[in-house]
């Protein structure tokens, strides 16, 4: 990562669109998920081979996860949420590889995420809830408190796109600084950090989305 | 003093003292948890659970100021 962290990078131009980096690893990383998921569920069996049993457990730990956080069945939501989860930890790892920089270290990249669990969330919980119930949700727990419960429903958001962005791409940054500064092996214990760091954002991405999702379904309260 | 100059020092201090709060509210949260994990250490899977979801919580604050400082030397408006 060179100059400002702000502006991402144009690799070449399609036409009239730029193709910018953090799209083209974007595209890698689904490419990479899709390839995986693929050659893991080609042949599923009722007795596992190998690659169907790596996938079976990580599809139940993250169900598990989410049964815990959200208390109702997770399996509506477990393709979005799960989904979410596997993308933000191999976008966030793919920046331990030399010469790149994870996709989610662009706001464009955070912003587009936290947009779709923006949209999702008053999917699910019109869906499940209806129109009405699910809009009279905004009075409790008074009318006057509607501007306020607008308002978190924004800055949740905002505060969703800025903190996977800034945790994913302060860590990168550092790294190039400290690696500019003081040279090969120096930044080594900063990456184990980052790899700590990555973790735990997509986690707590995908915990937070499934908290909104919950308070828009019923199950949990709001949040 | 330039704008540049007025920039960095304006970045400096957002980051500085941005950090100073979330610093002493996470401080506490993890002493108020391991608290909670010793005295019950069975729950300690739904304490650290919590746990991670607040501090999460706690240090956007301060990744609002890096994000402040950073707008304040990449993105400044006012150096034309």
């Amino acid at each position: 990562m060179s100059g400002s962290p702000l502006v991402a990078p144009v690799v070449f131009q399609l036409g009239p669109v730029p193709i910018t980096a953090p799209v083209l690893g974007t595209c890698a990383v689904m490419a990479l998920l899709a390839g995986l998921a693929w050659v893991a569920s080609t042949r599923l069996a009722n007795r596992p081979s190998r690659w169907q049993s790596a996938l079976e457990i990580v599809v139940l730990a993250i169900e598990q996860q989410l049964r815990d956080t959200m208390h109702c069945d997770p399996r509506p939501y477990l393709a979005l949420l799960g989904t979410l989860f596997l993308f933000l930890l191999t976008a966030n790892l793919s920046g331990l590889f030399p010469g790149v920089t994870p996709p989610t270290a662009y706001i464009e990249t955070a912003a587009a995420l936290a947009l779709v669990v923006f949209f999702s969330t008053h999917w699910f919980g019109i869906r499940r809830r209806g129109l009405a119930k699910y809009l009279g949700g905004y009075l409790e727990p008074r009318w006057f408190m509607l501007p306020l419960n607008v308002l978190s429903e924004l800055t949740r958001t905002f505060s969703l796109m800025v903190r996977l962005f800034g945790n994913v791409m302060s860590g990168h940054f550092v790294i190039a600084i400290v690696l500019s500064l003081a040279g090969l092996l120096v930044p080594v214990p900063l990456m184990a950090l980052e790899l700590l760091t990555g973790v735990v954002q997509a986690y707590i991405f995908t915990v937070l989305s499934a908290v909104f999702i919950g308070a828009a379904v019923g199950s949990i309260e709001r949040g | 003093m330039t704008i540049q100059m007025i920039s960095i020092l304006g970045a400096v201090l957002a980051v500085a003292f941005g950090a100073i709060g979330p610093a002493l509210g996470e401080g506490r949260a993890v002493a108020a948890a391991m608290d909670a994990i010793a005295r019950q250490p069975e729950a300690a899977g739904t304490i650290s659970r919590t746990l991670f979801v607040g501090l999460a919580m706690i240090e956007t604050m301060a990744i609002y100021c890096l994000v402040i400082a950073l707008l304040v030397l990449f993105a400044n408006p006012f150096t034309a």
